[in-house]
């Protein structure tokens, strides 16, 4: 370990680190713009130059290895003067619009202009201008800011795998150019607005809405999909404006997807902000919290419990499916099921439903096998991680049951049928070998695997697998189910399921058809079509008027995640809160007060008055949900059911990675990102 | 892209290339030469033979082609090419004139050289001929300051250059002939103007009159 000195304080750092992340360890700020802590190191910015004793010339300390018995200053004059000269440099073409910048406010440039640069420049010619390129729906450039850091140009190519950025001819003529005129085709594209230090790249949908000091922060969670990447809405007055990531090294790191980033203008369309129900004539009125709650006792009163059932949807946060079980149940009814989708799978072992190994701990993995899923579009930060872990090159093969499509890795494509798993699982596969031989060997169930009718069997043969390969074991669990709802593991672990000799979904929309079931309760339940509830009486708790609302006798207005104080539980079974942001629109209420209400009048009063009351009855109903923010390691045992594996193919269920559910389908920005990026591509697909 | 290197006639842009049987070999004794995984350090030479293929310009397919053969993505070959001047992504004439005139050639007369072409073919510097012969440049520094002025001509270098000798040389090549490369005054390579003036024996046994001997 070498030691060096820096600013006179000495310090000991693993081999390997630069002599800016020796600064950054002492806490000594030292300015960049190219250095980009995730991202290759180009040394191409000079701002971090720093002095360093028995060298010539101050050095760029980004490119810097530390050695040993170095002295480092970082505060003499000469220092400041390299730095000015760069700052300088850097402003020369750099135009003074910050007024009416963007990213005026949070711009690196512009603090760093403050802080180290002169307070004039002595350049009189004229300043370059660049012509502004086409970056997509998502991303708006104003290339004559641009500084030519490339850190755009590393984020595709390395984290994003896209490459599409590209800067070509040289010198004062260097333009940062997409390779094609479609603009940048990754889900992970919005984060090239974080990336950039200044406004050359900027957020397209949230341009000239606000400047960063006008805005509410509130930490929150996302919901787009079960990674629950770490988000940070940025609000003002009623209004989210803009979401940005927020840094959790074991889930999304610092980066999101676009989705996450870009669908919340579909929190201001389509949205439900007071009670409806459904009159004589068949048509939704406007109505009072009494005359729906009336509506719903009406119904609901003289209804045996078994013929009511509840559906909870994907965006449900835990508060709200504890009380819709509590309040079914007291009601009688143990037909539940939060399996909306019509997957089918052993919840009885949590082992059996979660990504075991961990988001971050893909990063260990060097066999990885995908069944039945496209991360690419499922959950995009598990994707990246697994980018991530390619290019470290630990990872030597990653298999693919399912769709062959481009993951940004190579990948060897098995097949497309079920029976690979079977083969696999019985060893008679020549891949099972690779697998065997591998140290941390990773299988990752995709949500379309369970979804197939033969859920329980696919999830046998891939626990035979996950244990047969040596994937199970004391310090390691490489069986992983992604699944896409951010409500979905929350669900399993409440136990929203079948309780004894209720009916599944299946069951229930079988019922419904029949006549069996009378009354069914849509808790943000949206993707199941209307009719197939046949004459039930459909009620409705949710925040957007999609297909359930559509359909339902009674609708009870919701909070989106941003409205509401909530737990969510991503695919990990990772417990994390979200954040009241905004408050619930109009007559909107958070969704656990609506059930609490409503058990009030329907005469089964729920056991808890208070937000806390009710997280006390969540850990006692299951004690994960006290671990916050950390991994619970789940007990492996037996679950799913052997059986034969249908022949039929894998397939992601995600048909459309920028409209999954209620709220990316409201959203205008999520439409212009499918007319921009899918419908070439299908266009293709379909003239091939 | 960078205006500094676009020039030339207006050729459409072709929809396919491929290298010919030639250049596949060429191509696999150069990527060779690089170490197992390393294919794409071969880019430049690639890419240089390419712009050979197509008459001294490199297409968009053309590189998006190199890029495909050397398994990189078509953008990084694309950022080398608009790199180097030496690539050209537009079109060129058949014979294609770079006149220095950096200083050293400046001093001895690269003005007089360059008008010599401009009158010559008719041409202002990065335009090409209406017949697609010859294509003029201003370059840069190409470091044969020594036999200054010079100009290069496709591969070749014609030196120590008067307004008479370029006229010369480029009716020569307009005529389809293939004018002597090298020093136009009767001087031997890089010698002094006038001759040797150092080991003047060999000189003389060599053939070369010395500095001072008429």
């Amino acid at each position: 370990m070498p030691k060096l000195t820096i600013d006179g304080v000495e310090i000991e750092v693993a081999p390997g680190t630069s002599v800016l992340q020796a600064c950054e360890q002492l806490g000594i700020e030292v300015p960049r713009f190219c250095y980009h802590e995730r991202l290759s190191v180009p040394a191409n910015c000079r701002m971090c130059l720093v002095e360093v004793e028995r060298m010539p010339k101050p050095a760029a300390s980004c490119a810097l290895p530390v050695g040993e018995g170095m002295v480092v200053k970082t505060n003499t004059p000469n220092v400041h003067k390299a730095r000015k000269g760069v700052m300088e440099f850097l402003l020369i073409n750099h135009p003074l619009d910050c007024p009416i910048c963007d990213q005026g406010g949070e711009c690196d440039l512009q603090d760093q202009a403050v802080s180290y640069g002169y307070d004039r420049g002595r350049f009189e010619e004229n300043k370059r201008t660049v012509s502004d390129k086409y970056m997509g729906p998502l991303i708006k450039t104003y290339m004559t800011r641009c500084i030519q850091c490339t850190r755009c140009i590393r984020f595709v190519d390395e984290i994003a795998g896209v490459p599409a950025l590209g800067g070509l001819a040289r010198g004062e003529h260097l333009e940062i150019t997409p390779a094609l005129e479609a603009g940048v085709n990754s889900e992970m594209s919005g984060n090239l607005v974080d990336v950039c230090p200044v406004g050359a790249l900027t957020s397209k949908p949230y341009s000239f809405n606000a400047r960063p000091w006008e805005l509410r922060k509130t930490e929150s969670i996302d919901v787009m999909d079960a990674v629950g990447s770490n988000i940070r809405i940025d609000a003002r007055g009623g209004e989210v404006l803009r979401v940005l990531p927020r840094l959790n090294e074991d889930v999304n790191e610092e980066w999101i997807s676009d989705k996450t980033r870009y669908a919340i203008d579909g929190l201001k369309r389509q949205r439900l902000d007071r009670p409806y129900v459904r009159g004589a004539d068949g048509k939704l009125k406007p109505a009072t919290w009494a005359e729906a709650f009336a509506a719903i006792k009406a119904k609901v009163d003289g209804v045996a419990g078994s013929k009511i059932a509840g559906v909870a949807g994907d965006l449900v946060d835990v508060e709200s499916t504890v009380a819709l079980k509590d309040l079914l149940n007291a009601l009688g009814s143990q037909n539940l099921d939060c399996r909306q989708d019509g997957a089918s799978f052993d919840a009885s072992n949590r082992a059996g439903y979660i990504f075991n190994t961990g988001i971050a701990g893909i990063e260990n993995a060097d066999v990885v096998l995908l069944i039945g899923t496209n991360p690419r579009w499922e959950a995009p930060l598990v994707n990246s991680r697994i980018r991530k872990t390619y290019l470290t090159g630990k990872l030597k093969k990653v298999a693919v049951i399912g769709q062959n499509i481009d993951l940004t890795y190579p990948t060897e494509w098995l097949g497309n049928s079920g029976s690979v798993l079977t083969d696999l699982a019985n060893g008679t596969h020549a891949f099972a070998e690779t697998l065997r031989n591998a140290k941390n060997p990773l299988i990752i169930l995709g949500a379309g695997a369970l979804r197939r009718g033969d859920g329980p069997a696919v999830q046998a043969a891939a626990r035979k697998l996950a244990e047969a390969v040596g994937a199970v074991r004391e310090d390691w669990n490489g069986f992983n189910v992604l699944h896409l709802a951010a409500g979905r593991v929350g669900a399993l672990d409440a136990g929203f399921l079948p309780g004894a000799g209720g009916r599944d979904l299946g069951g229930i929309l079988s019922g419904a058809q029949k006549g069996e079931i009378e009354v069914v309760y849509l808790l943000g339940a949206d993707e199941i079509e209307g009719d197939r509830f046949g004459k039930a009486f459909v009620i409705y708790q949710g925040h957007h008027g999609d297909r359930g609302a559509h359909r339902a006798d009674v609708i009870l207005p919701g909070a989106a995640y941003t409205e509401k104080n909530a737990t969510y539980v991503n695919t990990e079974g990772r417990v994390q809160q979200a954040r009241l942001a905004t408050f619930p629109l109009g007559e909107a209420r958070e969704d656990w007060k609506v059930l609490r209400a409503l058990s009030a009048e329907l005469g089964q009063t729920l056991p808890y008055d208070t937000l806390g009351q009710l997280r006390q009855r969540m850990v006692a109903l299951n004690p994960v949900f006290g671990a916050l923010d950390r991994l619970v390691p789940a007990a492996w045992g037996p679950f799913g059911t052997e059986g034969a594996v249908a022949d039929a193919h894998f397939t992601s269920p995600v048909e459309n990675f920028y409209m999954t559910d209620p709220i990316s389908r409201a959203s205008q920005t999520m439409a212009d990102c499918t007319e921009a990026f899918l419908k070439p591509a299908l266009a293709a697909a379909a003239a091939e | 892209m960078s205006a500094a290197h676009s020039h030339g006639p207006a050729v459409a842009e072709p929809t396919s290339f491929e290298f010919t049987v030639e250049n596949i070999e060429l191509a696999k004794r150069i990527i060779a030469k690089y170490p197992e995984g390393r294919q794409q350090s071969a880019v430049m030479p690639l890419l240089d033979l390419a712009q050979r293929q197509c008459g001294g310009w490199l297409p968009k397919v053309a590189i998006d082609y190199v890029a495909h053969y050397l398994d990189i993505a078509p953008i990084r070959a694309l950022e080398v090419a608009s790199f180097y001047t030496m690539y050209n992504l537009k079109p060129v004439g058949k014979h294609f004139v770079q006149v220095c005139t950096t200083t050293p050639c400046w001093l001895r007369g690269s003005d007089e050289v360059l008008h010599a072409c401009e009158k010559k073919l008719g041409i202002k510097p990065g335009q090409t001929t209406a017949d697609g012969q010859f294509t003029v440049i201003e370059v840069e520094c190409l470091g044969a300051c020594v036999n200054a002025p010079m100009m290069q001509i496709g591969d070749d270098f014609y030196e120590d250059l008067t307004a008479e000798t370029t006229e010369k040389i480029l009716d020569a090549l307009a005529r389809g002939e293939k004018p002597a490369t090298g020093p136009q005054n009767g001087r031997i390579r890089a010698c002094p103007s006038g001759g040797p003036t150092t080991l003047t024996e060999s000189a003389i046994k060599a053939g070369v009159k010395p500095a001072g001997q008429a």
